[in-house]
């Protein structure tokens, strides 16, 4: 068995003419913390919506857990997956997205529930429990029976985070989960963000622009360039000694934006 | 004038009934239909979409006259209140049938994604995120249907139901007294009109309780 639970084997994706995935090889490991910076269409984003299974792939092999995520074997042949293995495949992902997606018909509660009960098939008192460890997490549990217009962004983000863990997914995907929030409001959002990946053996990937926080919490950072990874490593490498020529620009303008 | 109330007030309990049942009948082929032509199924699709044209693209007399008189002679029979709601209720279903197509096609995609990512089913993301969130949006176009539905029973007065303008044609053919009796029954449709409003504002309300909380 090997320890890697994402892998992105040769992988491209296009839009129309746009090649935002090209060949991409690409991997994390269990319980690795790994977060991708990069200049915007870089394709940073697009990783965690094709694990998400939100945008399907042009070619190449992804495998979650060491199965192919968008494809089936079928007499030793890998053929496109159908809606059944899609849907055993999402069972081990969560995503919190960067403009929440809370539903807002339903309470905070109710917003943590629903998919445990309908889709894992848990009791409404099972679920109830495992919505109010959560909040308390997450520390709104004063909140809960509120509708999500009525809490502030990075509330409504907390709760995000909460409603994706509520599946007890393997790999949990940030997509630039601190990017539609007020200066203010970001630092709960991290606060939150870090201590589940201190505390938890959750496998993490993260798409962000708080390079200080990518510092802090990742195992690994890699930085995105048109659609592959242009160069990876620990934090520290990254960000004290970059290699490449692009990513000391990208980080020098990113980090020096006055310059 | 008061001597014309009680047949009056006949004729508006049948134009009663009859808004009432083609308008819970419109309001099950507006789903069923309106549904049915977002589906994947390609039969239900092209049902659906045939339904919506042709109900929409016909005037409700015709069909209403075709039910009621061009059907029996193919030997299906029945009676003006059914033929009535049954022409009534295929013809407001099909406009909204296209309030609730719209309606669900106006809950934005991030939605489904959320939901996807939740590994709903596509049919548990359409009933339970998209069809509670596009319900909101579709009742004030319903609440104009209803009116209309209600005003357009007046035609079923054409295959012999006596309804609240049926009773009027009648009386005022009796006495000749056409303004206390138009003017009484353009006052009744109206008041008719404003209790159905009162209605949909007070489900609006009730419907769309989570939107209104937006203050924080």
């Amino acid at each position: 068995m090997t320890d890697t639970l994402v892998k992105f084997d040769r992988v491209t994706k296009r839009f129309g003419d746009f090649t935002v995935l090209k060949d991409l090889d690409f991997e994390v490991k269990k319980g690795e913390k790994v977060t991708i910076i990069g200049p915007s269409g870089s394709g940073k984003s697009t990783v965690l919506r094709v694990l998400m299974t939100l945008e399907p792939i042009n070619e190449g092999v992804v495998y979650v857990d060491g199965r192919p995520l968008w494809h089936e074997e079928k007499n030793g042949r890998l053929v496109p997956a159908g809606e059944a293995h899609l849907r055993e495949m999402r069972r081990s992902l969560g995503m919190v997205f960067q403009q929440f997606n809370l539903f807002p018909h339903m309470t905070v509660r109710r917003n943590l529930i629903e998919a445990p009960v309908r889709v894992l098939g848990l009791s409404r008192k099972e679920a109830n429990k495992r919505a109010e460890e959560l909040l308390a997490m997450v520390g709104l549990t004063d909140q809960a029976d509120k509708y999500p217009q009525q809490l502030s962004g990075g509330q409504q983000q907390r709760v995000g985070i909460a409603r994706a863990l509520a599946m007890r997914p393997q790999v949990l995907l940030f997509d630039e989960p601190t990017s539609a929030l007020d200066p203010e409001l970001v630092g709960d959002v991290l606060k939150v963000i870090q201590q589940l990946a201190e505390e938890h053996d959750l496998t993490m990937l993260l798409v962000t622009h708080e390079m200080d926080f990518a510092r802090q919490i990742s195992d690994r950072v890699c930085f995105f360039d048109q659609g592959t990874v242009c160069e990876e490593g620990p934090p520290e490498q990254i960000f004290k000694t970059p290699k490449n020529q692009r990513t000391r620009e990208f980080l020098h303008a990113v980090l020096h934006p006055n310059e | 004038m008061w001597d014309y109330l009680p047949a009056l007030m006949q004729g508006a309990w049948i134009t009663l009934e009859l808004t009432f049942w083609s308008t819970l009948a419109g309001a099950f082929c507006s789903f069923f239909f309106g549904l049915g032509r977002g589906s994947r199924n390609l039969l239900l699709k092209s049902v659906s979409v045939a339904y919506i044209e042709v109900f929409r693209g016909t005037s409700l007399l015709v069909q209403m006259f075709w039910i009621f008189f061009a059907l029996p002679l193919m030997g299906v029979r029945m009676s003006p209140m059914t033929a009535g709601i049954l022409a009534l209720s295929l013809n407001i279903g099909a406009y909204g049938a296209e309030v609730v197509r719209g309606a669900i096609q106006s809950v934005i995609r991030s939605q489904y994604e959320a939901a996807k990512a939740l590994n709903f089913t596509p049919r548990q993301a359409l009933w339970f995120i998209a069809l509670p969130q596009a319900l909101p949006e579709m009742l004030p176009p319903f609440g104009n249907l209803i009116i209309q539905n209600l005003k357009d029973t007046a035609l079923v007065s054409l295959i012999t139901l006596s309804d609240l303008a049926f009773r009027a044609e009648s009386l005022r053919n009796l006495t000749q007294d056409s303004t206390t009796i138009y003017t009484l029954v353009l006052f009744m449709y109206f008041g008719m009109a404003l209790m159905l409003t009162a209605i949909m504002k007070l489900l609006e309300r009730r419907v769309g309780r989570w939107r209104g909380t937006g203050a924080r």
